[in-house]
């Protein structure tokens, strides 16, 4: 892509021109694609043809509205959805498997690149959490807040 | 010495209502979904990149707190829209508006250019506005 179209692309982004709605709306549907559908094997291509773009033009749009690739994306998606999972007790396989993950090892590497910790251990800890909690609620509950609605123990 | 806002209000009408708006529609993190007895939960959440301020989703029902009538009248004026729960930002309002907008969310104001930036209102499910402000469009140094 030349200069020139760059530029172009650019001024089409930030000039408030009436058709820079409908540019936002692909971008919009692109990035719906991606939270509807992050548990299938989806890849870039498929995004971008979900928004009509070519493939280099709309990474660089997406990246522009969202400050993310839309593979950097659907990744965090399938990570974030994947610590829900694991908090409701499923297994490390289980939430590897349903966020469209086709490898442990590849789930387990990228999970903890983003977090910090392995799944099993995350879910360990969660798990722990859970308990004492389920144990004792108001010790996780500001108590002007347990005051007020009368939920201190007598 | 104080050193920062970790947990502020939002009442609401109805807690499952308002964790579908908070949870699914505006992306917020659920962190706490804690049963406080029938019919109650301590359930807060977290704008995305912001998991130090947790927002209680805090229900408007007849308590210590709210007798009958103070509850009554509370109701009155959150469905009136007379509460505004502050800004929120994001990343590039354009996108974020038609994403809330084809998610359903219900806007008082499209983004508009003010003098301290581009702005967004509009309401949660229980009638509390926000407004919806682009990153670095927020800055006194600016307007001076």
């Amino acid at each position: 892509m030349s200069n020139a179209d760059t530029n172009r692309d650019d001024r089409e982004i930030i000039t408030p021109e009436y058709p820079r709605v409908y540019l936002y709306i692909r971008i919009v549907q692109a990035k719906l694609f991606i939270d509807n559908n992050y548990a299938d094997e989806i890849d870039l291509e498929n995004i971008a043809d979900e928004a009509y773009f070519s493939r280099f033009h709309f990474i660089r749009l997406f990246k522009s509205a969202y400050g993310k690739t839309p593979h950097q994306y659907l990744k965090s998606v399938r990570i974030e959805k994947a610590r829900e999972l694991l908090k409701e007790d499923k297994t490390v396989a289980e939430a590897c498997f349903s966020v469209g993950f086709q490898s442990l090892t590849s789930f387990s590497g990228l999970f903890k690149k983003i977090t910090g910790e392995s799944p099993s251990s995350y879910a360990a800890r969660h798990k722990a959490m859970k308990k004492k909690i389920s144990e004792k609620p108001l010790a996780f509950v500001p108590s002007c807040y347990a005051y007020q609605h009368g939920w201190l123990e007598k | 010495m104080i050193t920062k806002m970790t947990v502020t209000n939002i009442h609401v009408l109805d807690q499952d209502s308002a964790y579908d708006f908070y949870v699914n529609k505006l992306g917020f993190k659920l962190i706490d979904d804690i049963a406080m007895g029938p019919d109650t939960r301590w359930l807060t959440v977290s704008p995305p990149e912001q998991p130090d301020l947790q927002l209680v989703l805090f229900p408007v029902k007849v308590s210590k707190m709210f007798p009958q009538e103070t509850a009554d009248m509370l109701i009155t004026l959150i469905k009136q829209g007379v509460f505004g729960c502050g800004v929120l930002t994001c990343t590039d309002i354009f996108a974020t508006y038609e994403e809330l907008k084809a998610k359903g969310v219900e806007f008082l104001k499209p983004p508009t250019k003010e003098f301290y930036g581009t702005e967004a209102l509009f309401k949660d499910d229980s009638g509390n506005y926000f407004s919806l402000q682009s990153i670095n469009n927020f800055s006194h140094e600016d307007n001076i």
